[in-house]
């Protein structure tokens, strides 16, 4: 710090104690204020006022720098929004591969710039529709896919080199990827030109999510063997979205979904690491998926803080050297769990408060929820309108004329960086505990997260924390239609499943599901294998059952106890 | 997963969850929470369990992705007065259900159950109807969840009343 900057801080210091002891002793002394602490929605303090912190004073070039450039706090591109805006992708899918791929094309023509694709349960665990698992799950959350020619259909239509798809699909990640390839191919589609992302992120699944298949040994090599093929043949595609969104949703803390989502970064770093890949072959494809919450500020800041941390843990744990390596490139989507069944209009408010959050903190694309989500699946109606939020922001708000607006506030600079301390805290943490994957297996991640949640909604119902219509300003609000998922669809979908079986060569399923079981139980990259399967049509449960009969089945145990030191 | 499989799980809770279920010479007490079916939210779940703990109930909650078969073992084998069922994927009109016809099966049509979730509001006769004592709505309240467990674990003589306590506790506008 230079001399004159050292006197300027502690002349600032003086000034704010006379300025606590004067006017505002007085104001207070006349009318308290509402509160004895005010603290946002991770329950972090928030003072009074904020003043430039020695740090943000004179570390200027080394804690934020310029957009584009390292740490990144700025923001990942150089111009950012005043490029091209972020882009605007709704999370959907329901009932059948007919159904979804309606409301695909719905979403193009009213000005969505990327899909992505929500699958039913079964498919996300890798049962087959009519698997006794399955039963009443089937096109429930998203849209049941069986086999490669539910995906000819998902995407009929729809040219896949011209559209970025992002598919939430973790366990069954790698089937999945290889239906898209292999639908790709029958469009005259190569792979290199494919562009897109895969979620692909088990290890929050056994934190948060839940829906995992196999234990964690066997899921981390599928991981690994996605990102080596993908490096090789989809060089656009990113390989995976390491994902503090169910985190959040699960009920952590801001700082906590920073920590645990680049602690979750460092396990996946370091697999494919330990398969012998190099770091800036792999790394720039690693991409991030956040939420956003309603505290405006607090989310803005989580942002910048994800993106300086994750540089430096880049550059200075992993020794990465590429920009596109240390660059944290992030999807986001609004709070499901801020979305409230009371008065649901309220919720087109919320999100696009959120929708502004992940704007302001630089977010590359967006998904914003529908107000009627507390009750269903959104209708097109609740759809268009969430879209219409973004296109509201992008075009009207002037936020996008600037790069990183609230840079340079004092508040957001130290939210930024109390946010980047305290997740810094949680990776060490679990380093400490031998790195992510005892971490779960310990249920650190886990406990720390639900602990927050009880926290959280304790707040709620004893009023401290007002929500509007929940527990405070409450009356009738006005009611919302719900979308119906059409019930035959589940019908359907099993005779379509009957019919593929009847057609289709067995012989050549059959010989494809002895190779997929072959490279299982050695150490052959498992992408070549299950793209032969899925071209000769064999199911989701039937690749899943070969893969199970290998590798296991993981389990969740519970301690039912674990909550009990939880007190509110 | 396969019934055979999951039954090989080790017992999803502590024996001192239960420190008076000595089955079938105690009154039910115990309640038991549990994840029905693939869905894997259970943050709803987890506060209901610990809520009740809080309020002097012995409580276990399973895990998710559970059968029907499951959990209606566990429910048994704890002695339990309520099982709270808790689903966010939809499909609560065939599992909820299916939980209550196992009970029955199984010669405990006295143990009551109870749901919540993401549930419409026209499902919610169809679920009374079928037996399920008291369905919760998104947003309802931690008071009116007490109220209900208190009713139901509290008196489990009044289990065996013919018509249901309780219409839905919906607080959905």
């Amino acid at each position: 710090m230079t001399p004159e900057l050292s006197t300027t801080m502690a002349s600032l210091a003086d000034a704010r104690t006379a300025w606590e002891a004067g006017s505002l002793a007085d104001t207070l002394r006349k009318c308290p204020e509402s509160r004895a602490e005010f603290v946002s929605a991770s329950a972090s303090a928030v003072e009074r006022l904020y003043l430039p912190s020695e740090e943000a004073a004179g570390n200027y070039l080394e804690q934020l720098g310029f957009p584009g450039e390292f740490p990144f706090t700025r923001g990942v591109q150089p111009t950012m929004y005043r490029g091209r805006p972020w882009t605007m992708r709704q999370y959907a899918g329901f009932g059948t591969a007919e159904e979804s791929n309606r409301r695909y094309r719905l979403l193009l023509d009213q000005g969505a710039t990327g899909l992505s694709v929500a699958f039913d349960l079964p498919t996300q665990i890798g049962y087959d529709s009519d698997a006794p698992q399955s039963a009443g799950e089937v096109g429930r959350v998203g849209v049941a896919i069986d086999s490669l020619a539910d995906m000819e259909t998902l995407f009929d239509g729809i040219p896949l080199d011209r559209v970025s798809t992002s598919m939430t699909i973790n366990a069954t990640g790698a089937i999945l990827l290889a239906m898209y390839v292999a639908v790709a191919e029958r469009q005259g589609v190569s792979p290199a030109r494919l562009t897109g992302t895969l979620q692909n992120d088990i290890l929050k699944e056994y934190i948060a999510r839940g829906t995992y298949r196999f234990p964690p040994a066997p899921s981390l090599r599928l991981t690994r063997d996605v990102f080596a093929w993908c490096t090789r043949h989809t060089p656009k595609f990113n390989t995976i979205s390491i994902s503090g969104y169910h985190i959040r949703e699960a009920g952590s803390t801001a700082g906590q979904e920073v920590g645990f989502t680049l602690a979750d970064a460092v396990c996946y770093v370091e697999t494919a690491l330990s398969a012998g890949l190099a770091i800036d072959d792999f790394a720039p494809r690693l991409a991030f998926f956040f939420a956003a919450h309603t505290d405006l500020f607090e989310e803005a800041a989580k942002f910048r803080a994800a993106r300086r941390l994750y540089a430096r843990l880049m550059r200075d744990r992993f020794g990465a050297r590429d920009p596109r390596s240390l660059m944290l490139r992030f999807h986001t989507q609004t709070g499901g769990v801020t979305l409230t069944a009371q008065q649901p209009e309220n919720n087109v408010v919320r999100v696009a408060l959120q929708a502004l959050a992940a704007v302001l903190g630089g977010t590359q694309s967006l998904h914003t929820n529908g107000k009627d989500e507390a009750l269903a699946l959104p209708t097109e109606e609740a759809v268009t309108l969430a879209l219409r939020t973004q296109q509201v922001i992008a075009c009207e708000s002037g936020v996008t004329n600037t790069i990183d607006p609230l840079g340079g506030s004092y508040f957001v600079e130290q939210l930024t960086d109390r946010i980047e301390a305290e997740a810094q805290a949680i990776i060490a943490d679990v380093d400490a505990r031998g790195g992510m994957v005892r971490a779960i297996e310990a249920g650190y991640p886990q406990r720390e997260i639900e602990r927050a949640a009880y926290r959280f909604q304790r707040s709620i119902d004893t009023g401290d924390r007002p929500i509007v219509g929940v527990n405070c300003h409450r009356g009738e609000g006005v009611e919302v239609p719900l979308f119906r998922l059409d019930e035959t669809a589940v019908r359907r979908q099993s005779w379509r499943l009957a019919q593929l079986r009847e057609r289709r060569d067995n012989d050549s399923v059959g010989r494809a599901l002895a190779e997929v079981e072959r490279a299982a139980r050695g150490s052959d990259n498992l992408l070549p294998p299950i793209l032969d399967a899925v071209r000769a049509y064999a199911t989701i449960g039937e690749i899943c059952g070969v893969l199970a009969g290998v590798f296991g089945e993981y389990h969740e145990t519970t301690d039912p106890t674990s909550t009990r030191e939880v007190t509110p | 997963m396969t019934l055979e499989t999951s039954t090989a799980v080790p017992n999803f809770w502590l024996p001192e969850a239960f420190p008076s279920a000595t089955p079938g010479a105690q009154p039910r007490r115990g309640i038991l929470i549990a994840k029905p079916g693939l869905d894997g939210h259970d943050r709803g779940a987890k506060y209901v369990a610990q809520l009740l703990r809080d309020a002097g109930y012995a409580v276990a909650y399973t895990g998710i992705r559970r059968t029907p078969e499951e959990i209606v073992d566990a429910a048994l084998e704890g002695n339990v007065a309520v099982v709270g069922l808790s689903l966010l994927s939809g499909a609560h009109n065939s599992l909820f259900v299916k939980v209550v016809e196992r009970l029955r099966e199984r010669g405990a049509g006295n143990v009551a159950v109870v749901g919540g979730g993401v549930i419409p509001a026209d499902d919610v006769p169809r679920l009374l109807a079928a037996g399920v004592r008291a369905v919760f709505t998104p947003g309802a309240s931690a008071a009116d969840i007490l109220r209900t467990f208190a009713e139901l674990a509290g008196e489990p003589q009044a289990a065996e009343a013919a018509s249901p306590p309780h219409t839905s506790r919906s607080l959905a506008s």
